[in-house]
């Protein structure tokens, strides 16, 4: 008796210590946010919106403003486009392979998008190794075709056709099954049953997935980095980079405005899909099932045949071009037996220091990021779960904001905060720790909210049997939460492990030299004319990733419904 | 084996009382059923008793330690109360083994008196062969039965049930009956059963406890819940047959007291000297051609040996068990014999209300 009287004080001091960690966790998610929102008006310098009116009115905002808007737009509207086909076909037809055409439908979100755009330059242009060993590639001169507004949208709406694909057949799923059925039974055809019932019904997501696809694109550093900066178009991420990068931490307040109109741009796009959803808003009654199971008949090869040719285009050419590139001796020389050489992949993995310390600094930061946050994560998520008030609740709410707005937004927010450290002289800026408090306030909700979901599906009769065994708080955590939550936390730390390890838009900004990350280093390699060297590592950071993915898609059937993204 | 005593227990969920007030106490090694219907309160007694949630007003006590109340709240892990769930949580990722061992690991118990331990409640369980088992891998009665013998291992100063048999089918039920009264039998535990189902509380309890509304309405022996309810709630909550108003003529003498019923004057058992309603069980009720109590059939219905009838005599519905078979709007005739008789002041209240609402 004495010894249980001893571990219940333990627990009653846990129980009372636990809800704490909710203040350091909203202050590292919310501070960095908070932080700019009060530069926009002069924090520090008291309030004015002097810069706002100064940098609002410049033309060189404007016409970002205008890119980022067109650019933005137009792939949400390929984004649509491309994923809700490959949604309906998927999700309502009896097409075959469909776990393998969603698995290569999900490589182009996960792959980093300067890697894409790489990929794709290696496909088109006169220099195209590909193309030369084809034969077919154009005439030296000739300007690259993706370097235009066109190429950002093209490669944005691939990039971002898996947002819309996934939120649409996850609603596609919600659809009863009864509602098709009664309209069949009143004597509706497949085709009508699709455009009177399915397809007003599947609205709803349909709007949020562009408007995910819309936010995502807004803040895009990698795409118009590499295919708009060449061609002097900028869109509000780049031009907040060349600013930053060309005249240092002076000036700070200026981009911070910049920051903000991204904000404020995504935040509207965001309300006006939740307005226009919910105006469209159907309270949907029944069980849910598969709505339709259309047979194509003769049209099914077709079907297929054309899908995965698409599949082919955007996925394996590009791949393909950027393994034939990095093949090559030096940039120009065409590839074939004799002049293919891994020299690129040893200077790449083995020689070179800089590319050698990415790596090392990709894996360190993506590594202590998971665990940091799998640590974290694990007791706020039961916290949320058991515990909730007030406090837990408001940082329930808030904590996808770092990881919605566009990581240019997050990055500056950063540096505003950490510059210089509250209350002392020091500075994380320049160092590696700024990009690591970066990640954990970005990728926070990527970790959090699977184990939040399989927490939420524990009886909570499985704790109150060990409480009433005897087990304290800290016991049970670790004997019954740990072990049950365990599959959703290891694939919530994989899922932050591969954005983080191939991440650039926060890192492009907070970087200096020694603390590169890979996604920094394949910018800096494409940017200094070492195309070779760029496409053996975005190869290897490719292999890598799809590793990974296989990783986590052979363990789907342990993680509870929802964990892996890819599979709703 | 300690004893359980709950005074002025009070507990409001968003300011509505799910308790309100509940005296009780139950006996070291006492075996008693909390019956009610669903949101009485009889749940939220129990998770009160373990320790998961805490009174707004009152005190329970365990073998005479206040564990909540007078500003002490000792937590569910430090109350030596073991509880079997509705859905047996038992623990997905542990073996049936596993499951059972936590208790005494978490004691610190050393491995070869664990192991001995677990074997044993194992063996009392009927477990023995599963277990090394999965949870996963058992049918409801067994993950039934690892939720005992986690329960027993530990040897608790109480065992909380809430409502462990609502997820079993009707066969298993029964057999689930005599495991539960071995188990009492073996341990001399006291026990605490929250069920809906009177059949199993009478079956099984020394006392039951009928609650209503967050509280106590009676607290007694089966056989006197059904012989002598205490006021109409309990009269038509526990039992079958028919709770009538009746009106006293004058006469009463020690236990008993003459009163009008259904215009017959007949003698009740009663413990007051002024009631206000009788209890009429099936068995208080004898078919008669000749009796001068008239009623119609209104519904007959085969139990199996014999026939369950409702009646219709003077507007009140009644319920009377027969031999044979009867049509259904044919007259006979009945004796109410030696029915209980008590004073429900709420249930006259009532009346009257409606009475001058009229």
């Amino acid at each position: 008796m004495s010894m249980i009287a001893l571990d219940n004080g333990n627990s009653r001091s846990l129980d009372r210590l636990l809800p704490l960690i909710l203040l350091p966790v909203g202050l590292m998610a919310l501070g960095p946010v908070l932080r700019l929102l009060l530069e926009g008006f002069g924090f520090g310098d008291g309030f004015t919106t002097d810069h706002l009116t100064t940098v609002l009115t410049r033309d060189s905002t404007r016409t970002a403003l205008m890119h980022s808007l067109v650019t933005a737009g137009g792939g949400t509207v390929l984004s649509v486009l491309i994923g809700a086909t490959f949604a309906f076909l998927v999700a309502l037809t009896d097409i075959r392979g469909k776990g393998a055409l969603v698995f290569c439908l999900m490589i182009p979100m996960m792959i980093p998008p300067q890697i894409t755009a790489l990929a794709w330059m290696q496909m088109t242009g006169p220099s195209s190794v590909l193309l030369k060993m084809l034969g077919i590639a154009p005439p030296l001169g000739s300007p690259q075709p993706l370097h235009s507004a066109t190429g950002i949208i093209i490669l944005l709406g691939i990039q971002h056709a898996s947002l819309v694909f996934l939120t649409l057949r996850a609603g596609l799923r919600m659809i009863p099954a009864d509602l098709v059925e009664a309209a069949r039974m009143s004597g509706a055809g497949t085709l009508r049953v699709w455009a009177q019932v399915v397809l007003p019904l599947s609205m709803p997501s349909l709007i949020a997935g562009g408007a995910m696809a819309f936010v995502t694109a807004l803040g895009n550093f990698g795409i118009p980095a590499m295919l708009g900066i060449p061609a002097r178009y900028s869109t509000l991420p780049t031009l907040i980079y060349q600013r930053l990068v060309g005249m240092g931490p002076s000036v700070l307040p200026e981009v911070a405005v910049l920051a903000l109109l991204i904000g404020v741009v995504a935040i509207t796009g965001v309300l006006l899909s939740r307005y226009m959803l919910s105006r469209q808003g159907f309270g949907l009654v029944g069980l849910s099932g598969t709505p339709l199971a259309l047979a194509l008949g003769r049209a099914r090869l077709p079907v297929e045949i054309t899908l995965w040719s698409f599949i082919f285009v955007i996925l394996a050419l590009p791949l393909f071009a950027l393994l034939a590139t990095s093949l090559i001796p030096a940039y120009g020389v065409p590839l074939t037996i004799d002049s293919a050489t891994i020299k690129a992949w040893i200077d790449v993995l083995v020689v070179q220091p800089v590319t050698r310390r990415a790596y090392g600094n990709s894996l360190f930061l993506a590594v202590l990021a998971a665990a940091i946050l799998m640590a974290i994560s694990l007791p706020l998520a039961w916290l949320m779960e058991r515990r909730s008030n007030r406090l837990s609740r408001i940082l329930d709410a808030l904590i996808d904001l770092p990881y919605a707005l566009p990581g240019v937004v997050l990055s500056i927010a950063c540096i505003l905060t950490f510059l210089n450290l509250p209350f002392t002289d020091l500075t994380l800026y320049g160092t590696i720790w700024i990009i690591l408090m970066a990640y954990l306030a970005r990728f926070f909700v990527v970790m959090l909210r699977p184990i939040q979901a399989s927490i939420a599906q524990l009886d909570p009769a499985m704790e109150e049997a060990a409480a009433s065994v005897g087990a304290g708080l800290g016991r049970r955590l670790c004997d019954i939460v740990l072990p049950l939550a365990a599959p959703s936390a290891a694939a919530g730390a994989i899922l932050v492990f591969l954005t983080a390890v191939n991440e650039l838009t926060v890192s492009a900004l907070l970087w200096s030299s020694g603390t590169e990350t890979l996604g920094v280093v394949i910018y800096n390699l494409e940017d200094s004319g070492e195309t070779v060297m760029a496409s053996a590592l975005a190869m290897s950071i490719v292999v890598l990733i799809i590793l990974l993915m296989g990783l986590v898609q052979a363990g789907a059937k342990r993680f509870p419904k929802g964990v892996i993204p890819w599979q709703s | 084996m300690a004893e359980l005593t709950f005074s002025n227990l009070t507990k409001r969920f968003d300011g509505a009382p799910a308790l309100d007030g509940i005296n009780a106490a139950i006996g070291s090694g006492e075996f008693v059923a909390l019956l009610g219907p669903s949101g009485c309160g009889k749940t939220t007694l129990l998770r009160l008793t373990a320790g998961f949630e805490q009174p707004d007003e009152g005190e329970i006590r365990i073998g005479g330690d206040i564990v909540a109340g007078e500003g002490r709240f000792v937590p569910p892990e430090a109350r030596e109360i073991g509880i079997v769930f509705q859905s047996y949580a038992l623990w997905p990722h542990k073996t049936v083994a596993g499951n059972v061992s936590y208790p005494l690991e978490v004691r610190r118990i050393p491995q070869a008196e664990r192991k001995a331990r677990v074997a044993e409640a194992l063996d009392l369980t009927g477990l023995r062969d599963f277990a090394d088992r999965m949870p996963s891998q058992l049918s409801g009665g067994q993950r039934q039965r690892v939720a005992l013998a986690r329960c027993l291992v530990f040897e608790p100063r109480a065992v909380l049930l809430d409502e462990p048999l609502a997820n079993l089918d009707l066969a298993l039920r029964a057999s689930m009956h005599d495991v539960f009264s071995m188990f009492h039998r073996r341990t001399g535990a006291t026990m605490l059963y929250v069920t809906h189902d009177q059949s199993e509380a009478l079956a099984l309890a020394d006392r039951v406890a009928v609650m209503e509304s967050g509280r106590i309405r009676q607290f007694a022996a089966p056989e006197v819940l059904y012989r002598e309810p205490a006021d109409c709630f309990v009269a038509g909550f526990v039992g079958d047959g028919a709770v009538v108003a009746t009106r006293r003529t004058g006469h009463s003498e020690a236990g008993r007291v003459l009163l009008s019923v259904l215009g017959q004057d007949i003698w009740c058992r009663s413990s007051t000297s002024a009631p206000s309603h009788v209890s009429i069980r099936p068995e208080a009720i004898t078919l008669s051609e000749t009796a001068p109590l008239r009623a119609q059939v209104i519904s007959c219905t085969y139990l199996g040996g014999r026939f369950r009838l409702v009646l219709d005599a003077e507007g009140e519905a009644l319920v009377a068990f027969a031999p044979q078979r009867a049509a259904v709007g044919e007259t006979v005739g009945l004796t109410i014999r030696d029915p209980w008789a008590f004073h429900d002041p709420e249930a006259e209240s009532l009346m009257a209300g409606a009475l001058t609402h009229a």
